[in-house]
């Protein structure tokens, strides 16, 4: 994976000086709140219900075992002994205190990482397809890219001031699991006729309370164009792009209210300009770079063993067909490893737990680990006939839960239990919907579901690209939760459609179940997944469901 | 007519640690809600905001924060000012541990 240059360690370093003495000025007086306020967020540190909260970037997902051992020694010693990962492939501790929060910066600095860009209207932190690398399907690993235009575009002196928050997202797959168009920009590998590698762009996606799929700007862009391309969005966005409403400063905003022809007109002038300034350099980098994320050795052994275990034993079978994923090699598996054991936070991992997946990792793993923004961590390359051996110790660390891609691997956002901004709770929402279904013995029955939770419009949950959202809202000093169907994150991005009116959060478990019993009654076979089945009948049937039964009494 | 005025406690977090806080009658920050003083005229809760604003080196963002007398001092009404006053749901953390102990 790439390592840091001097030019990197150093400005972390001087990073974490500049903000060191910050936290002195504030903590003397010096500084106002008003004054540091700019600062701590510009270093993600945020201040929520209960706490400050640290948000540390993880680039693309990628982390190595020695960072994921790091993390765990933060959360011991500064936090409380476990971390969060979030829907942007970062990582969360939710309970920092300010006079420590330089120390945890420079613990963080030891092992290349750092918190800058997590907050702020300036480019965040870049996501990538957290299969890179080793997803079957894949054209490129799109790692380089997001590593480069990570280089680029941390401390950009043209964009460190832009209308608002800024995000990209990039996949080297045709099929999408990076929800490249529900981003600000988002960077999809494709082949054009003569079989090059480059980039479908597109632009000006978003959730939050203007969902919107972005629209493709450029088809086919030559990967070698990517840096000047992506500089001409931005700078077409900070100009056009509304300081004066934060509500419609998103660049979603600007590609609506300018059109897409006439916007990507002005991207394309802009790139006309740029792509001269270019003389070669980014690409002389990025082959640099290229060099760092090179395939590890893959081992070539038998997998008898793996065959034989999995003819064996159901659990490990189970465990199997749900949290493994081809891999380029056929030897190999990518192993997700689901952070949603039934009535768990979603996405949260203990001290322990991130110790013995970075332990993993290097006995099994390459020394590769990632954060998907589904919220679980992935060990992209492990050989078959190791994968008995990584179950039963996944086993006795509470790691082993087999619901990748079914009903309980749900997204969901802090929500009300820790974020400031948030209208009702996601976090017991996902924890009963999870051991409610889990009772009932019904999840493997209802098959591949992707619920996403999120507890307020700003949508951190991705509710909107949820096969079922739920979205919570304070309705009149109440926690009221309304529900969307049928969105879709890949590359058929589809914003879900609300049923009507909402649920309270007493009713919002048996309103799902209404749900998931009447799909289970339509479905024309088992293998029609839920969204397939949306798709062929529509929301009449559930719409019925949720709302005839119980005759809109707790209708809001 | 002006509308009858919503009894309010002022609140905040605490600079250094981030905790909940509630300013009392004798100006001092309680980690406990039915200790705040329940301030009942508007006037008064501008004034009493404007000191809380005013402790710059002790705490962070005070605001007025809608409450009710009940038994044992003011009471929230809001279900995320009740969240305030424990701590999360998910984990025994905050203050519902930290006052326990």
């Amino acid at each position: 994976m790439y390592s840091y240059s001097d030019f990197d360690e150093a400005f972390v370093r001087a990073r974490v000086a500049q903000f060191s003495q910050q936290v002195e000025r504030r903590l003397d007086g010096s500084l106002t709140e008003d004054e540091f306020r700019p600062l701590r967020l510009m270093n993600g540190l945020y201040l929520q219900l209960h706490a400050y909260m640290l948000r540390v970037a993880i680039p693309y997902g990628t982390v190595s075992p020695r960072q994921m051992r790091q993390l765990a020694y933060i959360a011991d010693t500064w936090d409380k002994g476990y971390g969060h990962f979030t829907t942007r492939q970062n990582i969360q501790f939710n309970w920092p205190k300010l006079p420590d929060v330089p120390a945890i910066l420079g613990a963080l600095a030891d092992v290349e990482m750092h918190a800058i860009q997590t907050s702020g209207n300036c480019v965040r932190n870049v996501t990538a397809d957290h299969f890179a690398g080793a997803a079957a399907d894949e054209i490129a690993d799109p790692r380089p890219y997001a590593e480069l235009l990570r280089q680029w575009s941390t401390d950009h002196p043209e964009f460190q001031f832009l209308p608002r928050k800024f995000k990209i997202a990039i996949t080297g797959s045709p099929n999408d699991r990076a929800v490249t168009r529900a981003h600000d920009i988002g960077l999809r590998m494709v082949r054009n006729a003569a079989g090059e590698p480059g980039f479908e762009v597109i632009v000006g996606g978003g959730l939050g309370r203007t969902p919107m799929i972005g629209v493709t700007v450029r088809d086919f862009l030559p990967e070698a164009d990517l840096l000047p391309y992506v500089e001409a969005v931005l700078s077409v966005y900070n100009t056009l792009g509304r300081r004066d409403n934060k509500y419609k400063a998103r660049i979603k905003i600007t590609v609506h209210e300018t059109g897409k022809d006439a916007i990507t007109e002005m991207i394309e002038a802009r790139f006309a300009e740029l792509r001269p300034l270019f003389g070669g350099n980014d690409q002389k980098l990025l082959a640099e770079i290229r060099d760092a994320f090179a395939p590890p050795a893959f081992r070539n052994a038998p997998v008898d063993a793996y065959d034989a275990f999995y003819k064996a034993d159901p659990t490990f079978r189970s465990w199997a067909d749900t949290n493994l994923t081809a891999h380029r090699n056929a030897q190999y598996a990518i192993v997700t490893i689901s952070l949603k054991a039934h009535g768990q936070t979603p996405g949260d991992a203990s001290s322990d737990q991130m110790r013995l997946m970075a332990d993993l990792a290097e006995r099994f793993g390459h020394g590769d680990l990632r954060i998907s923004h589904e919220q679980n961590v992935i060990l992209p390359h492990v050989h078959k006939s190791d994968l008995p051996t990584l179950h039963a110790a996944l086993t006795k660390a509470g790691l082993a839960t087999a619901n990748v891609g079914l009903l309980s691997d749900i997204i969901a956002c802090p929500g009300m239990d820790y974020c400031a901004l948030a209208t009702a709770r996601s976090i017991p929402v996902a924890q009963e919907l999870a051991t409610h279904f889990e009772a009932l013995k019904l999840e493997h029955e209802i098959g591949p579901l992707k619920i996403k939770i999120s507890g307020c419009i700003n949508a951190c949950g991705h509710h909107h690209v949820g096969h079922i959202g739920i979205l919570g809202l304070d309705r009149a000093g109440v926690e009221n939760y309304q529900i969307t169907l049928g969105g879709d994150g890949t590359e058929d991005a589809v914003i879900g459609e609300k049923t009507g009116p909402g649920f309270a959060y007493t009713e919002i478990v048996p309103a799902i179940e209404r749900i998931l019993r009447a799909y289970l009654d339509l479905r024309v076979e088992p293998s029609e997944t839920f969204l397939q089945a949306f798709k062929r009948v529509g929301m009449e049937p559930f719409k019925l469901a949720l709302y005839e039964a119980e005759g809109e009494k707790d209708a809001a | 007519m002006s509308r009858r005025f919503t009894p309010k406690i002022v609140t905040a977090n605490r600079l250094r640690e981030g905790d909940v806080v509630y300013l009392t009658a004798d100006d001092l920050w309680s980690p406990l809600h039915h200790e705040a003083e329940l301030i009942e005229d508007e006037a008064h809760a501008q004034m009493r905001l404007l000191h809380a604003a005013a402790q710059k080196l002790l705490v962070v963002g005070p605001y007025l924060a809608d409450a009710r007398s009940g038994p044992n001092g003011p009471e929230p009404t809001h279900f995320r000012e009740e969240f305030r006053t424990r701590g999360p749901s998910n984990y025994h953390h905050g203050k519902q541990a930290d006052l326990a102990s």
